[in-house]
C-alpha cells in the first residue's frame, strides 16, 4: 500500500511539475502528419469532467504554484539559473536512454559527456561548464515521446486531477520511470542508498515545476487573459507540443496543417 | 515639343518596364519589430501605444485571412450578413488581442536570425526575443503570406513551435462545437470579449 501510495506520489509531482501549466474540449482534434499526409484524432475523452479538473488544477495554480513561482522570481538570477542547470543536468538522466531507443546516438553521447562534464567541472550542474567546452543544451526526451516516434499513438486526451492535461501515452511514458526507466528516481527512492533521500526527488521535481512555472508567469498571465475558451486553448498547446517533441522538429513547417490556408488562398 | 513627347515616352516606357519593388520578408518582420519596440519603449500613455500597435497590425497582418482560417470548417456554413459580421467581429478581437498581448511588454528585443522561403506563397522568418531577467529566450517564428510580393502579410506567430493561429482555430472550434454549431454563440463570445 506504501509503494502504490508513494507510485501516486511520485506521479502527481512529476506531471505537475512538467504538465500543470498546460493543464486544460471538444470531440476530436485534428493533428495533420504532413509526412504522410495522414490525419489523426486525438479524442477528448470525457470533456465535461476534464473541464471541471481542470477548473481545479486552475485554482490549486492560483493558491500554489502560482504564488510560489513568483516569490521564485525573486532570488538572486544566479540562483535561479543555477537551480535550473542542475534540474536540466538530471533530466539528462532520462534524456539519455531515450535517445538511444529512439536511435540519437550522437545525441546520446553529447547528452551523456554534457551530464559527466557538468556533474564534475559544473559542480553537480550548478554551472553548464560543457556548452564553455562547445557542447550546447539538446532538446529533453521522455518515454512518451520515444513511444510516440515509435509510432504509438496518443491514445485519449484527458486532464488529471493535479496532474494536468495528458495523453494515455505520455501517462504510459511517466509510469515508465516509475520501474526503472529513470536513473535518479532508482537512485533516490527505489534503492535504499545512503546518499540519498526520497525527499530528495520530491524536491527535484518540485523545484523543476516551481523553475518551468516562473519562466513563464507572464505566458501563462496572457493566455488566461486573451482566450475565449481557455481549456482548448491549453489542450491545443499541449498536443502540438508534444507533437512538435515527438517530431524533434525546429521545421516550423512540419508541425503545422495547411490544408485550411491552402483553401482561402484559393477562394 | 518633340522633347517634351521624347521625355513623356521615355517616362512611360521606363514606368512600365520597371518592376515594382519587392519587399522581402526579412525586411517587413525588421521594420515591424523596430517600429513596435519604439512604441512600447516610449512614455506615451497606453491607449495611445495600443492605437498605434493597432495600426501596425491593420497595414501588415492579414487579419481577415487569419480570421477564416480559425473558423475552419464552420466557414462554409456562414451566410453573407454573418460573414460580414463576423469578419467585423474577428478585427476587433484580434485588434484587441494582440495589442493587449504586446502592450505589457515594456522594450522587447526581438533580432531576426533568418528566413525559410518555402514556396512562392509563404516565407517563415525565425526571430529570437531576447532572454530577460525574467524570462528565457523565446523563439518566434513569422509566417508570411507573400503571393503578392510588393505587399507581404504576417498570417501567423509562431512561438516556441507552438502556432497562435492554430490554437485560435481550436479554440473557436471548441465553443462551436460545445454549443451546438451555433455561430451566434461564438459572435456573443467574441462580443463579451471585445467590450471586456
Amino acid at each position: 500500500m506504501k509503494k502504490i501510495l508513494t507510485v501516486i506520489k511520485i506521479l502527481v509531482i512529476s506531471q505537475v511539475l512538467t504538465l500543470s501549466v498546460f493543464a486544460g474540449s471538444d470531440g476530436t482534434i485534428e493533428l495533420s502528419n504532413k509526412n504522410n499526409e495522414q490525419s489523426t484524432e486525438v479524442k477528448d475523452c470525457f470533456e465535461p469532467v476534464n473541464r471541471a479538473i481542470f477548473t481545479f488544477n486552475q485554482g490549486l495554480d492560483k493558491v500554489f504554484f502560482k504564488p510560489v513561482a513568483k516569490g521564485y522570481r525573486y532570488l538572486p538570477k544566479p540562483i535561479r539559473s543555477g537551480t535550473g542547470n542542475v534540474l536540466n543536468n538530471l533530466s539528462n538522466l532520462v534524456t539519455i536512454p531515450n535517445n538511444i531507443l529512439q536511435g540519437q546516438f550522437k545525441e546520446a553521447g553529447v547528452n551523456t559527456l554534457r551530464f559527466s562534464i557538468n556533474s564534475t567541472l559544473g559542480i553537480v550542474g550548478i554551472f553548464d561548464v560543457a556548452s564553455y567546452y562547445g557542447l550546447k543544451k539538446l532538446d529533453k526526451e521522455d518515454y512518451g515521446q520515444t513511444f510516440g516516434s515509435w509510432g504509438v499513438k496518443e491514445g485519449c486526451y484527458f486532464v488529471l486531477p493535479v496532474l494536468g492535461p495528458t495523453t494515455v501515452r505520455d501517462t504510459l511514458g511517466s509510469m515508465v520511470n516509475l520501474v526503472g526507466g529513470d536513473p535518479w528516481y532508482n537512485v533516490t527512492i527505489s534503492a535504499d542508498t545512503k546518499y540519498f533521500n526520497n525527499s530528495d526527488y520530491y524536491y527535484s521535481r518540485l523545484a523543476t515545476g516551481i523553475d518551468f512555472r516562473a519562466k513563464n508567469l507572464e505566458a501563462f498571465d496572457n493566455l488566461e487573459k486573451n482566450s475565449l475558451d481557455l481549456y482548448a486553448s491549453v489542450r491545443s498547446l499541449y498536443l502540438q507540443d508534444r507533437k512538435r517533441k515527438i517530431l524533434n522538429s525546429n521545421e516550423t513547417t512540419e508541425t503545422m496543417n495547411d490544408d485550411d490556408w491552402e483553401e482561402i488562398d484559393s477562394q | 515639343m518633340f522633347k517634351i513627347k521624347k521625355f513623356l515616352i521615355i517616362f512611360l516606357i521606363s514606368f512600365f518596364t520597371t518592376p515594382l519593388a519587392s519587399k522581402e520578408p526579412t525586411l517587413l518582420i525588421t521594420e515591424i519589430v523596430n517600429e513596435a519596440s519604439m512604441i512600447l519603449s516610449s512614455a506615451d500613455p497606453v491607449e495611445s501605444k495600443i492605437i498605434k500597435l493597432n495600426n501596425i497590425a491593420e497595414i501588415n497582418v492579414d487579419i481577415e485571412g487569419i480570421g477564416m482560417y480559425t473558423l475552419g470548417k464552420f466557414r462554409n456554413n456562414l451566410n453573407e450578413s454573418q460573414s460580414i459580421k463576423y469578419k467585423k467581429l474577428f478585427k476587433s478581437y484580434f485588434l484587441k488581442s494582440f495589442s493587449s498581448r504586446l502592450v505589457d511588454y515594456s522594450d522587447p528585443k526581438i533580432s531576426v536570425v533568418s528566413e525559410k522561403k518555402i514556396n512562392d506563397k509563404y516565407t517563415i522568418v525565425n526571430t529570437v526575443l531576447e532572454e530577460t531577467s525574467k524570462n528565457p529566450e523565446i523563439k518566434i517564428d513569422w509566417r508570411i503570406y507573400t503571393k503578392n510580393p510588393e505587399r507581404p502579410l504576417i498570417r501567423d506567430l509562431i512561438v516556441e513551435g507552438l502556432s497562435l493561429a492554430r490554437t485560435q482555430k481550436e479554440e473557436f472550434k471548441s465553443i462551436l462545437q460545445n454549443n451546438n454549431e451555433d455561430i451566434d454563440y461564438l459572435f456573443k463570445s467574441l462580443e463579451e470579449f471585445i467590450i471586456k
